[in-house]
């Protein structure tokens, strides 16, 4: 966050947050369209391909229009198209945006942890190639990070670069992509070292996704939701002008892509709409379900509607304080594992109430909620998988937040070749 | 606690917190266990010069916050009562002190209070269904200018210490409230039993109490709003306590898993236990921000308190008692020994959790509030 604040003492006078508020309200009054509660729902399931790939283009299209009215980047530097301002006016956008259309899926992880890293590791031709576009809806990124190998260990990545002159040739798999099918890039991690100890043999790289050296295959979950993707790298050619970091030093770029990817929507370079006045999508769904079975007099009923909407509260005011105390140094950068825990198992919590709430109907149904009550359930874990486990979220909160003694690792100062590895994966 | 205090907050609450170590250990607060009355007039009187009891009075009356925001700084000292687990009537008093002062009534009666020499304190309603609603067991009645107050509350916190009480009744036109001398024929006070060393409640009965209208506090019949400001400073003030509790309780025991080794390992080496201290250390800081937040709306008197009053409350009392029962059950056999301290917040915590509503009623009170923003009714 250091280099947030050196950027602001050179770029002198700051709008002031009443102003900025008043120009952000202004614009988005006369140029977004509005949107109802409906349409925010926490489902994105049964969205055909066409209109995903609409909802995509709106988004880039909004994107250029916030690029275009200063809206864009609020804290990425002015050098690289972004506005210079500072975490507080983010959040008085996040605020004005509440109800409004905004590109929610260009923001993770597009531009956390994506720009976010390139901004902090990448070279200055890299950021101006790329950070203008991202910030102009032009180039959507994905974290080609995880391995079907393994999730949570993630410097343990097999996918290797081998360099060829001046330039890399990549093999392997990638996992967990959400959208890789519609986006443009990917910020990838891959082994460029065996003969090191796992940390010191990565190095990142950037990547076009769409060439015929990847292919990209769409995974079904639960919900039916075929978001998430696998990418199937086969001699994949990269200019080594296209490395983020040093070789052999993508552990330094992955430890900070980690932190960004764990702040998530707290994240300065990501706008989201929450107000200030605690907005609700998950407690309503919960209240509504109860409204359309009428069971809201039900004593119990309203017990487990009024947990909902306490858990998002306090998770929403948990996210504030961590944000607030990594920003004044209070804690260190690895308290934002407490929020990843918090609402993994808030998530969790409010899925299951949520379906209780349904009722028997739960089993069986006719109404598109309950149907979204019995499917979210099903997908109940996701929200304490995706994005780091909770389980390495307490991992570490204990050892980095708490100092407790670290878990004992039996791949540490062994060269990478030699350590254990369980079957190979089918995929 | 806040993110960031001012240098005079952090002055203030650090000499509250070095009066309580120095004069409320926990061998003193032990001490104190079969102690009537549970604290020393002296100790409060002192505390009372430190600003104990003028935070939430204005200073016209005397008073003055530290921040300008005297609940906000109020709870700054309610959370080192918590981390001491510390003896004296704070929330009781300071309730009644603030409503006299907002009511601009019995002035003599408030600069007792602030000084220490005086207690008072307020026969806690029920917490209702609805947004600002509440359940009072006193009624008033009229003769002539004299008013009669008939009913009951219990637990009603300090109320065997108090000079004062302060009573809201149901009248004609809505709620009053009335501030009855504890000596007045006809008010009977007994002593309850519970599990805080040094926390006294007790059962109040107003049997056809007769006083006269300057016994009213504010204007008769139209105290729903003052009994509204009452409540959200009550349970600003427990929530700030509480986490006060789990911080101490929950420190306490991280200490102890670094230095108590089992099988050659501290514990604190150990991913089963290590993955519940993540947990714990997460409910902690949910807890201190929910508690800040609804503290400040409290003292803005935001159109949000009362929804994150009750969220606070209600997360507070659940996680709380989670956090410091799994503080126990890491300690092991000692953790349920009375000569061990971790108790001291456990108990403390536990009628916190229980007065001012359950977490179960709160959770239903948010309901309720939904219920009104949605437009949805029960």
């Amino acid at each position: 966050m250091s280099t947030l604040r050196a950027e602001q003492t050179e770029e002198a006078p700051l709008e002031d947050l009443d102003s900025f508020r008043e120009r952000a309200r202004t614009w988005i009054g006369a140029n977004l369209r509005q949107v109802t509660m409906e349409e925010l729902r926490w489902d994105r399931a049964n969205v055909d391909e066409e209109t995903e790939l609409a909802r995509i283009g709106r988004e880039r299209e909004i994107q250029r229009m916030l690029f275009d009215a200063g809206l864009a980047g609020i804290c990425f530097p002015r050098a690289y198209g972004g506005q210079g301002l500072t975490p507080a006016h983010q959040r008085v956008l996040n605020e004005e945006l509440v109800g409004y259309e905004y590109p929610r899926m260009l923001q993770v992880p597009t531009l956390s942890p994506c720009a976010a890293v390139i901004l902090e590791f990448g070279t200055e031709e890299q950021k101006l190639r790329h950070l203008p576009a991202i910030l102009k809806g032009e180039e959507l990124w994905m974290q080609f990070l995880s391995e079907p190998s393994g999730g949570s260990d993630v410097a343990g990545a097999l996918t290797t670069a081998v360099r060829d002159g001046d330039q890399w040739v990549l093999n392997g798999s990638k996992v967990w992509t959400t959208g890789a099918w519609w986006s443009d890039w990917g910020l990838c991690l891959a082994r460029t070292n065996w003969d090191v100890p796992k940390h010191r043999g990565l190095t990142v790289f950037m990547l076009p996704i769409h060439q015929p050296a990847i292919e990209v295959h769409r995974i079904e979950m639960l919900n039916g939701s075929r978001e998430f993707c696998q990418e199937f790298m086969t001699d994949v050619l990269v200019p080594d002008t296209d490395r983020v970091g040093a070789v052999d030093d993508g552990w330094s770029v992955g430890v900070r892509w980690m932190f960004h990817e764990r702040m998530l929507h707290n994240s300065p370079f990501v706008t989201e709409a929450v107000g200030a006045k605690h907005s609700s999508m998950y407690a309503k769904v919960v209240h509504d379900m109860a409204v359309a079975r009428g069971t809201l007099g039900d004593p119990t009923v309203r017990d487990l509607v009024g947990e909902a909407r306490m858990l998002e509260l306090v998770g929403d005011l948990l996210s504030q304080r961590v944000t607030e105390s990594i920003t004044t140094g209070r804690m260190s950068d690895q308290a934002a594992a407490l929020v990843r825990l918090f609402k993994g198992s808030a998530q969790t919590r409010i899925s299951t109430l949520a379906f209780d709430v349904s009722g028997s109907e739960g089993a069986a149904w006719d109404d598109d909620n309950v149907v979204l009550s019995a499917v979210n359930f099903l997908m109940r874990q996701a929200g304490s998988i995706g994005g780091g486990t909770t389980e390495m979220a307490r991992n570490v909160i204990s050892e980095r937040v708490l100092n407790m003694p670290r878990e004992r690792r039996l791949d540490k100062d062994v060269a990478f070749r030699d350590v254990p590895r369980g079957r190979p994966s089918q995929s | 606690m806040l993110v960031a205090l001012s240098e005079d907050q952090a002055f203030f609450r650090e000499t509250t917190a070095r009066f309580l170590s120095e004069q409320a250990p926990p061998d003193a607060v032990r001490a104190l266990r079969h102690d009537p009355t549970g604290f020393e007039r002296d100790f409060w009187r002192r505390g009372a010069e430190l600003g104990w009891t003028s935070l939430l009075v204005d200073e016209q009356h005397g008073g003055g916050s530290i921040s300008g925001s005297g609940l906000v700084d109020l709870g700054l000292v309610a959370y080192e009562f918590g981390a001491h687990a510390a003896p004296g009537p704070l929330v009781a008093t300071n309730v009644v002190a603030a409503a006299l002062g907002a009511a601009d009534t019995h002035r003599d009666v408030l600069a007792t209070l602030m000084a220490g020499e005086a207690v008072a304190t307020w026969c806690l309603p029920g917490i209702g269904a609805g947004p600002g609603r509440f359940e009072t067991g006193f009624a008033v009645r009229r003769e002539g200018e004299t008013l009669i107050v008939r009913g009951e509350a219990r637990p009603v916190e300090a109320a065997v210490q108090a000079d004062h009480l302060l009573v809201t009744a149901e009248d004609s036109g809505g709620l009053s409230q009335l501030l009855v001398p504890a000596a007045t024929p006809g008010v009977s006070v007994t002593p309850l039993c519970t599990v805080d060393l040094t926390r006294r409640y007790g059962a109040v009965r107003l049997d056809d109490v007769r006083v006269g209208p300057d016994a009213l506090v504010g204007e008769a019949g139209h105290a729903g709003a003052d009994v509204a400001t009452q409540y959200l400073t009550t349970l600003a003030l427990l929530n700030s306590e509480s986490v006060g509790a789990m911080q101490s309780g929950f420190d306490m025991t991280v200490e102890w898993a670094f230095e108590r080794y089992s099988f050659g390992r501290p514990l604190a080496s150990y991913q089963a236990l290590k993955h519940r201290f993540a947990d714990m250390l997460s409910w902690l800081e949910a807890s201190h921000a929910v508690a800040d937040a609804a503290c400040q709306a409290a003292a803005e008197r935001s159109p949000e308190a009362e929804e994150l009053a009750s969220a606070a409350k209600a997360f507070i009392g659940q996680y709380g008692a989670e956090l410091l029962q799994d503080c126990v059950q890491l300690h092991g056999g000692i953790g349920v020994t009375f000569e061990h301290d971790l108790h001291l917040y456990l108990r403390r915590l536990t009628v916190d959790r229980a007065m001012a509503g359950t977490p179960s009623e709160h959770r239903r009170h948010i309901t309720g509030i939904l219920d009104a923003g949605w437009g949805e009714a029960a």
